[in-house]
C-alpha cells in the first residue's frame, strides 16, 4: 500500500468491555457527553418469493430462446419490457415475438462500479436496445465489445439477442451481442 | 387557495457519516434553528405549530419502519397531526409541497415540513444497491441496478442527440463545488479544474466521481404560515423577517418508472403538449424544434425529463412565468448528476432542448462575483445551485428538497450572509426563484416558487 487510500469496511473487532467511569459522580456524568458513539453491526438477510405475474410468459420464453414483446391489439403500440395492459388505451395487450427483428444500441454506459450485487461483473456495459417495430426501449447487457474503447459510436450499432443455455428466469437470461 | 408563506428554515451539517447522533436529533438541530430564526424558544413553537409533514426516502438506510413518528415524538410535536411523505429522490420536493397543501388548504396555519436521510449506515455499495431498488425489480435492477450507470445512459443519448461534451457536463461540477465552498453546510468545499473532474476515477461512462452527488447524512426543515399563521406566531413574540418569502406557484409531473418505456413523441405533439409558453410563442424555437425533429430527435426518450418540464410549466403557469431564464434570479436544482443539471435546463426552459451543454459551460448560470477559473462567454444570468446543490453539499434524500427550500427563503430575505457568514453567494435583489426536486429516472419531479412579496 503506497499512498494510496485503504477503502473502508463497517467491519471491525469485537470488544468485550466499554469504558465507563468507575463511579458515576456528576463530574464523570457530564463527561459523558463528550463520548464518542458506539456503534455495532446489525445483520440483515430476507430471501422473497417474487412473482413475475403477468409477465411471467417473458421469462418462459427467454428460458427457451425467445424474445418476447407485448403490444396493443389495435393500435399495435408494442412494449420492448412487456406490460399486461396498455398505457394508452388500457387494453389488455397481447403477446408478440420479436426475436428475429432488428436491434440496435439506443444509449448504454460502461459501470465501473456498481450495486452491492453487481460489484463482482464489474466493469459491465448496460445498454438500452432500440427493436424495429418497437415503441420502446429494453434494457440489458452488452457483450463482446471492449469497454476501453467506449464511444458514442456504439449508438446505432446493430445488435442481435443471445441466450444463456441455464436459464436463470431473471431479465438476464438474454443479453446482446454485435452483429 | 390562501397564500402561503415560508418564513425560516435549518439545515443541519451534511456530512459523510453522523454517528454522533441518532436521526432524530440530526433533525431537531435543524429544526431548533429554524425556531431560533423566528427569534421563539421551543416551547412557545410548539404551541404554536399546528402540525407536520415528514420526509424521508429509504427505511433499509436506516433500518426502522416509521422512523417519521420518531422524530415526531423527539422533537415534541405528539399529538398533532402528521404524515410521513416518500417519492424517491424527489421526496424532500414534495414534503414542501404538501405543507405548502396544509397551509393553502386551511387545514393548519402553522405546519413544519422536516426531512432527513441517514445514509452512512450501510456501505457505498450496498447503499447504491437499496437506491437502485428505486428501479423496477422485475426489470431493470436485475440488469446491473445501479443509477449512476442508468443516469449516463441518458448522457450518452444527450451527447449522440444533442453534441453535449463531457467538458461541458464537468463545468457544472466546477462551479458547484466551489460555490459550496462558501457554504458551511455543505459535505465538498473544493476548487476543481476541468481536468480534475475528468481525471476523477470512471464510474459510469462517461460519468466520473465528480460528476456525482455523495451520500450524505443530514436534515433540513421549513415552517411554514398562513397570514393567521403569521399573526399567531408574532402574537407569541416571533420576529417575523420581512418582507416575507411567499410560495407563489407549485407543479408537479411523474413519468415511467423504467425510463425505456417512455415514448418518443412527433414534434406537433411536443409542441402542444410540453413547449414551454415561451417557446410556443417564438416563431424561431418552433423552427429550431422542427429541423431538430426532422434530424431524428423525439420527445422525451431517455435523453429529457418529461416529469421535470411538467412539473416546471405547471408551476410557471400558477406563478405567472412565462420567461423563466429572465424572471427568476436563481435556481436550486437537483443535480445529482452534472449530466441531470444539463437536462435539467433544458426541462425547466432555461434553455432550448439541445442546448442545455453550451448553457451550462457559458456561465449563465454562475455565480457573479467569483473566479471559477474557466473561460465563461457569458455574464451570470440566473444563478443555478449558488449554495453548491447535491453534487457539492451532499444528497441526504429526504432532506434534500428541504434544504433547496431552506436555502431559497434565505436567498430571499438576503440573509444568506447571516446563516452562511460569508455573503459571497448571496444573489443580488434576488426577488424570485426555483427550487427543484427530482426522483428515480425522472419518476416524480417536483418545482416550487418563492417569492419575496411585494416582488
Amino acid at each position: 500500500m503506497s499512498d494510496a487510500r485503504r477503502d473502508e469496511t463497517l467491519g471491525g473487532f469485537i470488544v468485550h468491555g466499554v469504558p465507563f467511569p468507575i463511579e458515576t459522580d456528576p463530574d464523570a456524568l457530564a463527561f459523558l457527553k463528550r463520548m464518542t458513539p458506539i456503534q455495532i453491526e446489525q445483520e440483515y438477510s430476507i430471501t422473497y418469493l417474487h412473482s413475475y405475474g403477468q409477465d411471467s410468459p417473458w421469462f418462459a420464453g427467454a428460458s427457451n430462446k425467445r424474445l418476447l414483446a407485448s403490444q396493443d391489439p389495435e393500435s399495435g403500440y408494442a412494449y420492448a419490457t412487456p406490460r399486461g395492459h396498455d398505457m394508452y388505451s388500457g387494453r389488455e395487450t397481447e403477446w408478440i415475438d420479436i426475436t428475429d427483428r432488428t436491434a440496435t444500441v439506443h444509449a448504454f454506459t460502461v459501470c465501473y462500479f456498481g450495486s452491492e450485487e453487481f460489484l463482482p461483473d464489474t466493469p459491465f456495459v448496460l445498454a438500452l436496445i432500440e427493436y424495429e417495430g418497437v415503441n420502446t426501449l429494453f434494457l440489458t447487457r452488452l457483450i463482446g465489445l471492449d469497454h476501453r474503447q467506449a464511444s458514442l459510436e456504439w449508438i446505432g450499432r446493430e445488435v442481435q439477442p443471445r441466450f444463456l443455455r441455464n436459464s436463470k428466469l431473471k431479465p438476464t437470461d438474454v443479453y446482446f451481442v454485435p452483429t | 387557495m390562501r397564500p402561503v408563506y415560508a418564513l425560516s428554515g435549518g439545515v443541519s451539517k451534511f456530512a459523510k457519516a453522523r454517528p454522533d447522533k441518532t436521526f432524530q436529533a440530526i433533525v431537531k438541530e435543524a429544526y431548533d434553528y429554524a425556531i431560533a430564526d423566528l427569534g421563539l424558544d421551543f416551547p412557545t413553537f410548539t404551541k404554536a405549530v399546528d402540525g407536520s409533514v415528514a420526509s424521508y426516502f429509504s427505511d433499509h438506510f436506516s433500518r426502522q419502519l416509521m422512523a417519521g413518528i420518531m422524530a415526531q415524538d423527539y422533537l415534541g410535536l405528539v399529538p398533532k397531526p402528521s404524515h410521513r411523505v416518500e417519492g424517491g429522490g424527489a421526496t424532500g420536493g414534495l414534503c414542501f409541497q404538501e405543507a405548502w397543501k396544509s397551509i393553502a388548504s386551511g387545514h393548519m396555519d402553522v405546519c413544519v415540513a422536516y426531512g432527513f436521510e441517514t445514509m452512512s449506515h450501510v456501505e457505498t455499495w450496498k447503499g447504491n444497491e437499496f437506491i437502485a431498488l428505486a428501479s423496477d425489480v422485475s426489470w431493470d435492477y436485475p440488469v446491473g441496478g445501479f443509477y449512476s450507470g442508468y443516469y449516463a445512459m441518458m448522457v450518452t443519448r444527450h451527447m449522440k442527440e444533442y453534441g453535449t461534451t463531457v467538458e461541458q457536463m464537468a463545468a457544472v461540477s466546477v462551479k458547484n463545488h466551489l460555490n459550496a465552498y462558501h457554504n458551511p453546510y455543505a459535505q465538498k468545499r473544493n476548487r476543481y479544474t476541468i481536468d480534475d473532474v475528468r481525471n476523477s476515477p470512471m464510474v459510469a461512462w462517461p460519468l466520473t466521481r465528480l460528476d456525482i452527488c455523495v451520500m450524505s447524512d443530514g436534515a433540513a426543515a421549513v415552517i411554514f404560515a398562513s397570514e393567521e399563521g403569521i399573526e399567531r406566531l408574532a402574537a407569541a413574540g416571533a420576529d417575523i423577517t420581512q418582507p416575507l418569502v411567499k410560495v407563489t406557484g407549485i407543479g408537479r409531473g411523474t413519468d415511467a418508472m423504467r425510463m425505456g418505456d417512455r415514448p418518443h413523441v412527433d414534434y406537433e405533439s411536443f409542441i402542444s403538449d410540453y413547449a414551454t409558453e415561451q417557446e410556443r410563442d417564438s416563431d424561431d424555437t418552433r423552427a429550431y424544434y422542427r429541423e431538430l425533429w426532422e434530424r431524428g430527435t423525439r420527445y422525451p426518450g431517455v435523453h429529457s425529463f418529461r416529469a421535470g418540464r411538467t412539473a416546471g410549466n405547471m408551476a410557471y403557469a400558477q406563478a405567472g412565468i412565462s420567461d423563466p431564464l429572465a424572471e427568476l434570479d436563481f435556481v436550486e436544482l437537483h443535480d445529482a448528476y452534472t449530466s441531470s443539471e444539463v437536462q435539467t435546463y433544458e426541462d425547466l426552459g432555461l434553455c432550448r432542448y439541445g442546448e442545455g451543454g453550451p448553457f451550462a459551460a457559458s456561465g449563465k448560470a454562475f455565480m457573479p462575483g467569483i473566479d471559477y477559473g474557466l473561460d465563461l462567454t457569458d455574464d451570470p444570468v440566473c444563478p443555478v445551485n449558488p449554495s453548491g446543490g447535491l453534487i457539492a453539499c451532499g444528497h441526504p434524500v429526504g432532506a434534500t428538497g428541504l434544504m433547496q427550500g431552506v436555502f431559497a427563503v434565505w436567498q430571499l430575505q438576503n440573509t444568506i450572509g447571516k446563516h452562511f457568514g460569508d455573503d459571497t453567494l448571496q444573489v443580488a435583489d434576488a426577488r424570485r426563484g426555483a427550487i427543484h426536486s427530482h426522483a428515480g429516472t425522472g419518476t416524480y419531479v417536483s418545482v416550487s416558487i418563492l417569492e419575496k412579496e411585494g416582488n
